[in-house]
């Protein structure tokens, strides 16, 4: 017994030397941390209990949250949620401070301790201690405001945001949904419907129905309005549609079609494109006074447009240099200037929401890829390429982009990789699957 | 009122896909009924006559909305039959293949249409006989992903609107 524990002793302090040569996840100052842009090498491992409850319904819902909270975790690529039967310490109470060494035995960086507690009027409330295991200490500790209980898959996504941030000192991207195009029928004669669902998969439902063909939805920051291009009166138009009201219209009234829009980061104005006989432009409206602009003017392509976060810049596609490449101008139209030098053709630029890079899909060799670049066009970095990569979507703290993938002959499907580009992983959906959108945190 | 006129064109464009001809239409034929005499070739001024003998489809290179001389040639023959049928509408719409991104390829396509529609112009059929519309990477002929199916799916295809012999 004093020999195994004498081996359970120097296997912890061998595990804490091991730690300190990989650098992904250390004592930082006094506190562990996650450095995100490590990625997966080594994740956190952490240990997250199934939430406590005083009733038999309390304690189901606690390990359903639970089980949401550890699935989240683990598809960030940054931490190892610890199996639940490995656990030492049987925790049963919110108050009493853990036995830290029965977590530093199973190697949990970190312990995630809670309570779901049943409030009168049939809502309830979820309260989370957050521990680091070595440090011998509470880091923060988290109250779910109460929400009914058909709500328990958005707690676990709050709680998940909160260890996230907590332990890589940035935002979470847990409590958001995606928007897509879900994709059924030949290839010939596809049916594309407008669908949302959770950022993990889960609760998906339609938008629009089979009858007219949707593409590249996106939200406004709001989360409630959304602006996608239909088919549904037979050319190009934009659509804006507003999830409180239900109400959708075509935006504006213009000549030609109407394309690939995106709204300004204040939601109260779109930027899109507008051909007329060919020749497509960049123009912007403000959704208030209706009033219009014409940012481009050349007969080349210009499309694709996208603000920067501060909406004091719009990167865009042109192909006037002789192929598609990437351009970055002010909101106004002014000071046009490529940005993309790399071997290929580059398009689809979608600005993070951190304001640090542009992500874009590139052509070349035959192959599609995703990548990253700085707005003044350096740093350029490949993510993952395929067949057919297109379309990134960046999760709000603008760690993790999403895409779509289609093998050759194969349909879409949505992926989603991180910032170094090694944690590549597929998001469920039930039909193929293209265009996918990130939402903000959700309000 | 365009858009109506576009709304019909799309409508009309799904049905045609639905139930696309057989290349060769055949009467009822079986073991005991006698051959029939079918009328040779589609009725003139029909849309299967445009599409037949005329021709309703140009294709286009890789990236490229310029037209070739077998494009030319092609839609020399569609002005000729338009100029024989004054009553019939078409919509010219701009198709690509699936290597390039979905937005892109919509501009792109807009190109294609709008360079078989400005030939018509140019051949003197009235401006406002000729709707166009892209639509992009969406509409592929050819569903296989190789370099015969990518070259079929480059293409600005005319479809009649109203005005044919049915």
């Amino acid at each position: 017994m004093r020999l195994m524990k004498s081996f359970l002793a120097s296997l912890v302090a061998l595990v804490a030397v091991a730690m300190t040569v990989t650098p992904s996840f250390a004592q930082q100052g006094d506190r562990v941390h996650v450095d995100i842009n490590q990625g997966n090498l080594n994740p956190m491992p952490i240990a997250v209990i199934d939430l406590l409850g005083e009733s038999a319904a309390a304690q189901q819902i606690g390990r359903d949250i639970s089980g949401v909270v550890r699935a989240d975790l683990d598809r960030s690529g940054l931490f190892r949620p610890i199996g639940t039967d490995a656990f030492i310490e049987r925790i049963e109470a919110m108050n009493i401070p853990p036995r830290f060494a029965d977590w530093k035995i199973i190697d949990a960086q970190a312990l995630a301790v809670g309570e779901v507690e049943p409030q009168p009027d049939g809502r309830i409330r979820v309260v989370v201690r957050l521990y680091d295991t070595f440090g011998e200490r509470q880091l923060n500790s988290l109250v779910v405001a109460p929400r009914t209980p058909d709500g328990w898959r958005r707690i676990g996504h709050v709680i998940a945001d909160f260890i996230y941030s907590e332990l890589t000192g940035e935002s979470g991207y847990f409590d958001t949904q995606i928007l897509f195009v879900s994709e059924t029928g030949p290839r010939t004669r596809r049916i594309k419907r407008l669908m949302i669902m959770d950022q993990d998969g889960a609760n998906p439902s339609f938008l629009t129905g089979p009858e007219s063909m949707v593409l590249t939805p996106r939200f406004a920051p709001n989360t409630r309005v959304l602006t996608y291009m239909s088919f549904e009166t037979g050319a190009p138009r934009v659509f804006l549609y507003n999830l409180s009201t239900n109400r959708r219209e075509v935006l504006g009234d213009f000549p030609g079609m109407t394309f690939a829009p995106r709204f300004r980061p204040d939601g109260n104005g779109i930027v899109f494109t507008l051909d007329m006989n060919g020749n497509s432009e960049i123009y912007a409206m403000d959704l208030q006074t209706r009033a219009r602009q014409r940012l481009t003017n050349h007969p080349a392509i210009d499309t694709s447009p996208s603000y920067s976060p501060d909406g004091g810049q719009i990167v865009f596609n042109s192909d006037r240099g002789g192929s598609p490449q990437l351009y970055v101008m002010n909101a106004n139209g002014s000071n046009q200037h490529r940005i993309s030098f790399g071997e290929g053709r580059y398009s689809t630029p979608v600005w993070s929401p951190r304001g640090d890079l542009i992500a874009f899909t590139r052509q070349s060799g035959g192959r599609f890829a995703i990548g990253v670049m700085r707005p003044d066009g350096g740093g350029e970095r490949i993510l993952t390429e395929s067949y057919l990569d297109e379309a990134p979507t960046w999760s709000p703290n603008g760690r993790v982009i999403m895409f779509f993938r289609e093998g050759r002959g194969e349909g879409p499907q949505l992926w989603s990789v991180d910032l170094t580009g090694r944690n590549l992983r597929r998001i469920p959906t039930q039909t193929d699957a293209s265009d996918p959108a990130w939402s903000p945190i959700l309000p | 009122m365009r858009n109506t006129v576009l709304a019909l064109a799309a409508v009309a464009t799904l049905a045609a896909c639905a139930s696309r001809p057989d290349p060769t239409p055949t009467g009822p034929t079986g073991p005991t009924t006698p051959p029939v005499t079918t009328p040779q070739g589609p009725t003139p001024g029909s849309a299967e006559d445009f599409r037949v003998s005329v021709g309703d489809r140009v294709f286009f290179g890789y990236d490229r909305f310029d037209l070739s001389a077998e494009a030319r040639s092609v839609l020399e023959r569609q002005a000729a039959w338009l100029r024989r049928y004054p009553n019939v509408r078409v919509l010219v719409a701009g198709n690509c293949d699936e290597r390039g991104t979905r937005e892109y390829n919509l501009a792109l396509g807009a190109r294609r249409a709008a360079a078989a529609r400005d030939f018509l112009v140019s051949l003197g059929i009235d401006g406002g006989r000729i709707e166009s519309v892209s639509y992009g990477k969406e509409r592929p002929l050819d569903a296989r992903a190789n370099e015969e199916a990518w070259s079929v799916n480059r293409n600005a295809h005319t479809q009649i609107v109203s005005g044919a012999v049915s």
